[in-house]
């Protein structure tokens, strides 16, 4: 008698218990539904139908015909898929390190006792929260050749100045500078959040030892903040990769510099958009992300050999 | 050793200041430049300062380019675009975090995938589906696809995932619903992932180029950053107009900066420690 009573609680505790989870289940449906669905439409079906245009011919009334491996083909023997491969790369190898030093430097200076510091973070920061396109727009300015200020600067020194964007063999780096010099405070303020995390008694520990401020930071600081170096790697490399606005705005198609600053994106850019050849431009997107998704592949194999996460 | 440290703190800030001058020459020169005449900005030798501070640059442009309605586009597309993914991201991201539902690792692992994609891959086929909506050179289609964000969504769950679950099971037994503990418990307590979060995005969405560049075209429905192209085009040689441009594009983020700074700076602290 007891014992069916038992079981008829527990019956019915477990009814209940579903009940519940099934009000659980339908809330989660509702809090989810907007995102799936946005996701579904702008990115999920775009992704599939963007990996199946790579097979095709799209025309400029979007009218696709099936040529199988037709644009991979022609891909694979471009001249101009190397070359803007050669300059994205370059600029990625070039920017990500040099940006990488810069901001840890900067993080390491500000993360010691000197007064002011909250001053020299804001302003440091202040040119990654300005507009990409108009920043492109005052470094053009900056570089020109005739007015700009910083042949007048070099004047001084006594140094001719020159077009500096015009120039084939400068003007991806002019563009580099431009690249760095608006993310170099934004890497900081994330380098300047690892380091403070570091406990204060390592530093008086060396200081005891008679390590000065350099050898602190090779020995101690730099060991330490690597996840932070791994973070800010892999978000620069990325972000490096896909660089656009800056050489959109700053070389113009008839630019004597344009061949030897195109990067992926902008030859993307230019089938997709400008010649309207979608399938060809469907085929480099793909192409792009496999890049993008071999290297963060490598690096997360990578990570677990040279971070140091104690 | 009191004189050592004083030596060290002033070669630091020596160092500092060099990054200072760095970081905002570009600044100064884009303001003084817009306040000069077309004639002064390239006279030889050049001025520094201008001789006199003109608006004619800035007359210029609000005539030749539909400036107030480019703003008010960029303003209703990022005050949207931030409105928007704060809702969906949040509400998706408490859901990831806190429910128990079939296919919860599953989706999650797809929006995750999402992440992982550049954008470029997206772009032929969303200009399509807003050609399909009939949405073509509209101001919606300026912020439709930017309202649903892997991204947003990832980074509020990290947020969601600190709360410890005894809140939660406490208002439960107070019969609270769902959507009340998601309203009145759980949001405000995320406030520092909200922040972040809308910082990013009105960032994001009032600098953003590419998108807009492709999906509109007439000058009045375009926003900011491909107006500056324009206005580039236009003014090829006109560098006080092409830098009163620049300006006006640059003022309202900064402003927002300033107010915001600890958020900012915060915000940006937090995705490097959670990401």
């Amino acid at each position: 008698m007891n014992e069916m009573k038992n079981v008829q609680v527990k019956q019915r505790k477990k009814k209940h218990i579903s009940k519940s989870k099934k009000s659980e289940w339908i809330a989660a449906y509702i809090f989810i539904a907007p995102l799936v669905i946005g996701l579904l439409v702008f990115y999920i079906y775009p992704f599939f139908q963007n990996f199946w245009f790579s097979f095709n011919e799209v025309n400029r009334f979007n009218i696709s015909t099936f040529t199988g491996l037709e644009n991979y083909k022609i891909l694979a023997k471009d001249k101009e898929l190397f070359r803007t491969l050669g300059n994205t790369l370059k600029y990625v190898v070039i920017t990500v390190p040099i940006g990488i030093c810069l901001s840890m430097f900067l993080a390491a200076l500000l993360n010691t006792k000197i007064k002011g510091t909250s001053i020299y973070r804001t302003i440091f920061f202040l040119p990654s929260v300005t507009m990409s396109v108009a920043i492109a727009l005052v470094w053009k300015w900056m570089y020109n050749g005739e007015f700009g200020i910083l042949n007048m600067f070099l004047n001084l020194f006594g140094i001719q100045g020159q077009n500096w964007l015009s120039n084939p063999k400068l003007a991806l780096y002019m563009v580099m500078i431009v690249g760095i010099w608006m993310s170099v405070g934004y890497n900081m303020i994330i380098f300047l959040a690892g380091m403070q995390g570091i406990s204060q008694t390592y530093y008086e520990a060396a200081a005891l030892d008679g390590a000065g401020p350099v050898k602190q930071f090779f020995k101690i600081t730099v060991p330490l903040v690597t996840p932070t170096i791994f973070f800010v790697m892999i978000t620069s490399i990325i972000s490096g990769f896909q660089v656009f606005d800056t050489i959109y705005m700053m070389i113009g198609k008839t630019s004597l510099a344009y061949e030897n600053t195109q990067t992926l994106v902008m030859m993307f850019y230019r089938y997709a958009f400008d010649y309207g050849e979608k399938g060809y431009a469907a085929a480099i997107s793909i192409f792009i992300f496999a890049i993008i998704l071999l290297i963060t592949i490598f690096q997360f194999v990578m990570q677990k050999k040279w971070i140091n996460y104690d | 050793m009191q004189n050592q440290r004083k030596v060290q703190h002033l070669i630091i800030h020596i160092l500092l200041i060099i990054g200072v001058a760095a970081t905002i020459v570009p600044f100064i020169w884009m303001v003084f430049t817009s306040f000069k005449t077309t004639g002064e900005a390239m006279a030889i030798p050049p001025t520094i300062f201008p001789k006199e501070f003109r608006m004619d640059a800035y007359k210029k442009i609000i005539h030749s380019l539909p400036f107030g309605k480019v703003y008010l586009n960029t303003f209703i597309s990022t005050i949207v675009t931030v409105a928007g993914q704060v809702l969906i991201c949040t509400m998706a991201a408490y859901a990831f975090a806190r429910l128990e539902f079939p296919g919860k690792n599953i989706i999650f692992m797809i929006i995750l995938s999402v992440l992982m994609v550049p954008g470029q891959i997206f772009l032929v086929p969303q200009y399509m589906v807003i050609m399909k909506m009939g949405l073509l050179d509209t101001l919606p289609a300026l912020f439709l696809p930017n309202l649903f964000s892997a991204f947003g969504t990832f980074m509020m769950r990290q947020f969601f995932m600190t709360i410890p679950k005894e809140l939660e099971e406490a208002a439960i037994l107070d019969g609270c619903n769902r959507f009340q503990i998601f309203g009145k418990i759980m949001v405000p307590l995320v406030k520092s992932g909200l922040s972040a979060l809308i910082i990013f995005t009105a960032k994001f969405a009032w600098n953003d180029f590419m998108w807009p560049l492709i999906v509109n075209t007439s000058p009045e429905k375009m926003t900011l950053g491909p107006s500056l192209s324009t206005l580039q085009g236009q003014y090829t040689t006109d560098y006080p107009a092409q830098m009163a441009g620049a300006v006006m594009a640059v003022i309202p983020m900064i402003i927002l900066f300033f107010v915001f700074q600890k958020q900012f700076v915060e915000g940006v602290a937090q995705s490097g420690i959670k990401g």
